[in-house]
């Protein structure tokens, strides 16, 4: 039941608050006389050049494609997990068959990627 | 007043007001994290309906992997160039305003009218039991085995339809 | 599990060709060889599953507390979408190198697709039905667009991935909706209670957004557009395939939905939306396609109007238009796929002759095509005594049973049409005289599935009561 998520939610709150509060009062306290040169990214550095929304290059959407399915596949494992002991003692040593399956199927695709050169960076 | 209440309107209020923020930003990535805050509310929602499952779905694939897929395909754009998108255009405004105020009051109408929760079990427990992760993997796992195993297959048919789409140089 | 051991051995079929899916790629990534020999592993994997399962046709059982059936119907699918794999793999052996997509992925990918129709023809549980319908459009997808330098295969897939994952999205919500009403993911079940449920707004709402979702692949009107853009783009080999067995999964999911709402005898409700649906398509897609001259979009529409004629089987709505639509799915697969995969050997590098001028004097190159290639227009115009003809009659048959003989009479009318657009590939063929020059190329493979599919679309033709009654016993 929600009273059981109080803790958490105490955690979220102090962590926000803690981190709220020391942003925060370094902005209230802190004293401010920016200059152009002061609110420069480097100010001792180079000179900015352009604005920082480069365009990052299309490798980067297999590699996010990727990271989605083996995530989804974490998806499936954590319930199996949670739910092991139970389906152990149902069914012995055949609850890790439907599992072991997904996950021997799933790493033939790891496989195929790595034996394809789908994580070189071409 | 009891915490459920007081939780599930500063939830309502935090998901109501990213996704406004959301639609209304001016740079699409700053969107993308108001979406990112939207996921976090509407997981705690979740939560709240005992529905815990789903509430780690929606933080681990959606707030997690699918936002980080919408990140990068939003710095591959080049979004600068596409600021003429948001010039006031007011025949898509009033048209996109009559279409949500429609499927508002569909969703209100089909929700009030129609009572979705009529057929459900009485049984209140049995359906905050359902909810669980204890449950899903008890039923995923014995009698929903085909689907299971499917959808193995489905993700190494995306697998390989990625890196044959996706792959810069595929021999 | 909850199932015992022999319902394992049942699914024998479904395990030996995901063990298929798993060996080609260990074979692709460890030997390198999958170009050489996936193609001939795939086809003996198909010619196995489809034989298996037409032989075991008689062990009809739900298994899995009744979330799957075996046997019967689901095996007079899984032999049309194994032969219709099959007859693809053989025709495209040349194609791909040709068009430019000669990968192993490309039959790892269509045999997943087959196991994905193959779970759809079996699943009587929308959860399975909806697994088995992604795994197989995530595959059309990628097929369609394999070849990543031409700009109509990017089209294509594009298109079909994007009305795709619409339809998808409806029938995701539908689904939603009818688990939410029904508390239940079995169709079963929803049947056995359908009075209760449709007293329910949302339960309606829901299977309606179910069957405007599967409109969208069986690609009837008003839910066609994508259908031409996507079937010219892609490669010819790959629009055989998803014009024939994707589109029997599609049916085969309806067919389920329908006759197991039969078999409980709910009241028919869906009549109207059906035969709404089967009026436009085939008037739609008879009239259009007199239009084109691009063969493969001529085709496009062609496929439209054959969808409206399954759908009038649908809207009759009785055992007999069941096993119509079953024995006419079974014969469109095959003659489509037979003028796929002559219009694959015609077309040309870049698909340059795709044209009704490129036909023109056909006879002259080759008699043999020129002659398939009216057998199969004769077929799809549905001329006795080719396999089409029947499919038709069957169907329309079962309308009249149903008191529908409006219906059967739109029907008639828009072949009536399209006989117009069909002969009029014959009369290229044989009379006019040819305005352009070109070797046809020779493939070994493709010839044998025109074969193939010219034998089976006239045997199909001349012993149809045979196979009718075959079809009729096992659809129940």
């Amino acid at each position: 039941m929600i009273i059981d998520y109080i803790p958490i939610i105490l955690v979220i709150i102090v962590a926000a608050a803690f981190a709220g509060i020391v942003v925060l009062s370094s902005v209230i306290f802190g004293p401010k006389r920016p200059n152009k040169i002061k609110v420069m990214p480097y100010e001792s550095g180079k000179d900015p050049i352009g604005t920082t929304h480069e365009r990052i290059s299309i490798k980067y959407y297999l590699v996010a494609i990727l990271f989605i399915i083996f995530d989804i596949e974490v998806i499936y494992v954590y319930p199996w997990a949670v739910q092991f002991k139970s389906l152990f003692n149902d069914f012995g040593i055949f609850a890790f068959l439907p599992m072991f399956i997904f996950l021997i199927v799933l790493e033939l695709g790891f496989l195929y990627i790595l034996m394809k050169g789908g994580l070189k960076w071409d | 007043m009891n915490i459920e209440i007081i939780l599930f309107a500063v939830l309502a209020l935090v998901a109501a007001t990213s996704s406004v923020m959301m639609i209304t930003r001016k740079n699409a990535v700053i969107s993308a994290v108001f979406l990112v805050l939207n996921f976090f509310a509407l997981a705690g929602l979740y939560l709240l309906l005992n529905a815990q499952f789903i509430a780690v779905v929606q933080v681990i694939v959606y707030a997690g992997a699918i936002m980080v897929l919408f990140l990068f395909v939003l710095m591959l754009l080049n979004t600068e160039a596409e600021h003429q998108l948001f010039i006031d255009k007011r025949g898509i405004k009033f048209f996109a305003i009559f279409i949500a105020a429609f499927v508002f009051i569909e969703i209100a109408f089909l929700i009030f009218k129609s009572n979705p929760s009529k057929n459900l079990s009485p049984d209140q427990a049995a359906s905050i039991n359902s909810g669980t992760i204890q449950t899903i993997g008890q039923q995923l796992y014995t009698n929903y085995l085909i689907p299971f195993e499917v959808s193995g297959f489905l993700l190494l048919a995306a697998t390989i339809g990625a890196l044959v789409l996706a792959k810069k140089k595929f021999e | 599990m909850p199932a015992n051991n022999y319902e394992y051995f049942l699914l024998l079929p479904h395990i030996v060709l995901s063990v298929g899916i798993v060996l080609s790629i260990l074979i692709e990534i460890f030997t390198r060889k999958g170009k050489e020999v996936l193609p001939w592993f795939s086809s003996l994997l198909f010619l196995f599953v489809g034989f298996y399962s037409i032989i075991n046709i008689d062990k009809n059982f739900f298994i899995f507390g009744g979330m799957v059936e075996v046997g019967g119907r689901a095996s007079i699918f899984n032999f049309i979408f194994n032969i219709a794999a099959l007859l693809t793999v053989l025709a495209s052996t040349d194609y791909i190198k040709k068009y430019g997509i000669n990968y192993s992925e490309y039959y790892i990918l269509i045999q997943s697709s087959v196991l994905g129709m193959m779970v759809m023809a079996m699943a009587h549980d929308i959860l399975v039905i909806f697994m088995g319908l992604e795994l197989m459009s995530i595959c059309f997808y990628i097929l369609a667009g394999l070849n990543r330098k031409r700009s109509s295969n990017n089209e294509a897939s594009l298109k079909y991935f994007l009305l795709g994952s619409f339809a998808t999205g409806f029938i995701v919500y539908g689904i939603a909706l009818v688990y939410g009403t029904t508390g239940s993911t079995s169709i079963q079940n929803i049947f056995e209670n359908f009075m209760q449920y449709f007293n329910n707004i949302l339960f309606i709402v829901g299977m309606l957004l179910l069957l405007i979702g599967f409109s969208f692949k069986i690609a009837a009107v008003p839910f066609h557009m994508w259908v031409p853009d996507v079937y010219q783009g892609s490669a010819t080999s790959v629009t055989g395939l998803m014009s024939t067995a994707g589109k029997a999964a599609a049916f085969s999911v309806l067919l389920i939905l329908l006759g197991t709402s039969l078999s409980y005898s709910s009241p028919i409700v869906f009549r109207n939306y059906f035969s709404v649906i089967a009026v436009l398509s085939t008037l739609v897609g008879s009239i259009i396609a007199i239009a084109q001259t691009n063969l493969k979009r001529m085709l496009a529409y062609s496929s439209i109007a054959h969808a409206g004629y399954m759908a009038i089987g649908l809207a009759a709505g009785n055992n007999y238009s069941f096993a119509g639509i079953t024995f006419y799915l079974a014969a469109y697969v095959f003659m489509n796929i037979g003028a796929f995969t002559i219009i694959s050997l015609i077309e040309g590098k870049d698909e340059t002759r795709l044209t009704l001028n490129s036909y023109a004097g056909l006879n002259k190159k080759s008699p043999f095509l020129a002659a398939m290639m009216s057998l199969f227009m004769f077929a799809l115009a549905g001329i006795p005594p080719m396999a089409g003809f029947f499919g038709k009659y069957y169907v329309f048959f079962g309308a009249i049973k149903s008191d529908l003989t409006w219906l059967a009479i739109v029907g008639v009318l828009s072949s009536l049409i399209s006989v117009y657009f069909y002969l009029r590939v014959v009369v290229y063929v044989y009379f006019m005289n040819e305005n352009e020059q070109f070797e046809i190329e020779k493939s070994v493979g493709s010839n044998l599935a025109i074969s193939l599919t010219g034998l089976l679309v006239l045997l199909f033709g001349i012993f149809p009561d045979s196979l009718m009654n075959l079809i009729v016993n096992f659809i129940k």
